[in-house]
């Protein structure tokens, strides 16, 4: 599955960053073989920390001008990501949020959509921005933008947490239509409705 | 009475461990000074059981242990909670900790791929036991 995703991607960027959590399994290896830089956690953090780890890394690289933030587990567009990257060179956007509730392509279960909508709701209470998506994982990021991130929650919580500190730097930002495929796969690797809680929790309780 | 012995032997045995330089040395004063009013108070109430009633009576509970069941219960949320903090705290260490370690690994093998173009990217890795 990670190959694929990377290999998509790999056709259309140069640089792939693929952050291995602390994995037991063969996929940091696949990754490295499918054409990313997997950098390595020696124990594992959480998806938060992880997010922050490839972005850290790859600001280390001066020629790099934006950062997109792409999950591995194939639920995103491999198209999407440079339609938004496109968009935040062409509009002069620092950052470029994916929302898949923009157009009608994404279709998620009524309670998968009411977890969504009261987690973007959520954060737009605590952000002071109106996403109408705050939990998609892929977003481009400009250098600027991503210089100022520094995600202290490691786990799920930290999707509100990116938001806020991206909003904090008042850079132009926008919201981009994307297509989420919900493939068994990532359905069986995405986040319970159980972690709705456990979001809601981690973001009161400090 | 043998249970009172063996309540101060173990209150006495107890307070020296916690007293004893460890390699931790904040509020260490404070910490010993803590500790010796503990053991006062902690023998205190072994050899006169009726003391610690009398305090209790003083602020509305009926008995002495009861006012030892509720300190018990306060003492032990407070270390709950102090865990809690310094759980959180350390896991915040061992995030930067282990982010560092990924970097610097990671540039390492990057630096060692630029050197060498020739290698296979796996060469490079060849070291790492989960590789």
């Amino acid at each position: 599955m990670i190959g694929d995703v990377i290999t998509g991607l790999r056709e259309h960027f140069a640089h792939v960053v693929c952050v291995d959590d602390g994995s037991t399994d063969d996929s940091a290896q696949r990754a490295a073989d499918a054409g990313a830089f997997v950098v390595r956690h020696p124990v594992n953090l959480g998806q938060g920390a992880a997010l922050q780890t490839g972005i850290e890394f790859a600001l280390l690289h001066d020629d790099a001008e934006y950062v997109v933030t792409f999950d591995a587990d194939g639920q995103h567009r491999v198209e999407d990501a440079l339609a938004m990257v496109a968009r935040a060179r062409d509009e002069d956007l620092a950052i470029v949020f994916g929302s898949r509730f923009l157009d009608d392509r994404t279709r998620p279960g009524a309670l998968k959509k009411l977890v969504l909508k009261t987690a973007a709701w959520v954060t737009n209470m605590t952000t002071g921005l109106t996403l109408t998506d705050a939990h998609n994982g892929l977003r481009v990021i400009r250098r600027d933008a991503a210089a100022h991130l520094a995600l202290q929650q490691d786990r799920m919580a930290h999707a509100t947490e990116i938001v806020l500190q991206l909003g904090r730097t008042g850079l132009p930002w926008a919201e981009h239509p994307v297509e989420v495929l919900y493939t068994d796969y990532s359905k069986a690797k995405g986040q319970s409705l159980l972690n709705a809680v456990n979001i809601l929790v981690d973001l009161v309780v400090r | 009475m043998w249970i009172q012995f063996l309540l101060i032997a173990a209150i006495v045995a107890i307070g020296y461990f916690f007293m004893r330089r460890t390699g931790a040395d904040s509020h260490l004063a404070l910490r010993r000074i803590g500790f010796v009013l503990f053991i006062i108070a902690a023998v205190l109430a072994v050899l006169f059981p009726q003391w610690l009633t009398w305090l209790a009576n003083l602020i509305g509970v009926g008995r002495g242990t009861d006012l030892l069941l509720y300190a018990l219960i306060i003492v032990f949320l407070v270390f709950v909670f102090t865990q809690f903090r310094r759980n959180v705290s350390l896991q915040r260490q061992l995030t930067l900790l282990s982010r560092r370690i990924a970097i610097l690994d990671a540039r390492e093998r990057e630096r060692a791929e630029s050197a060498s173009p020739d290698d296979d990217a796996d060469g490079a890795r060849a070291d790492d036991p989960r590789a």
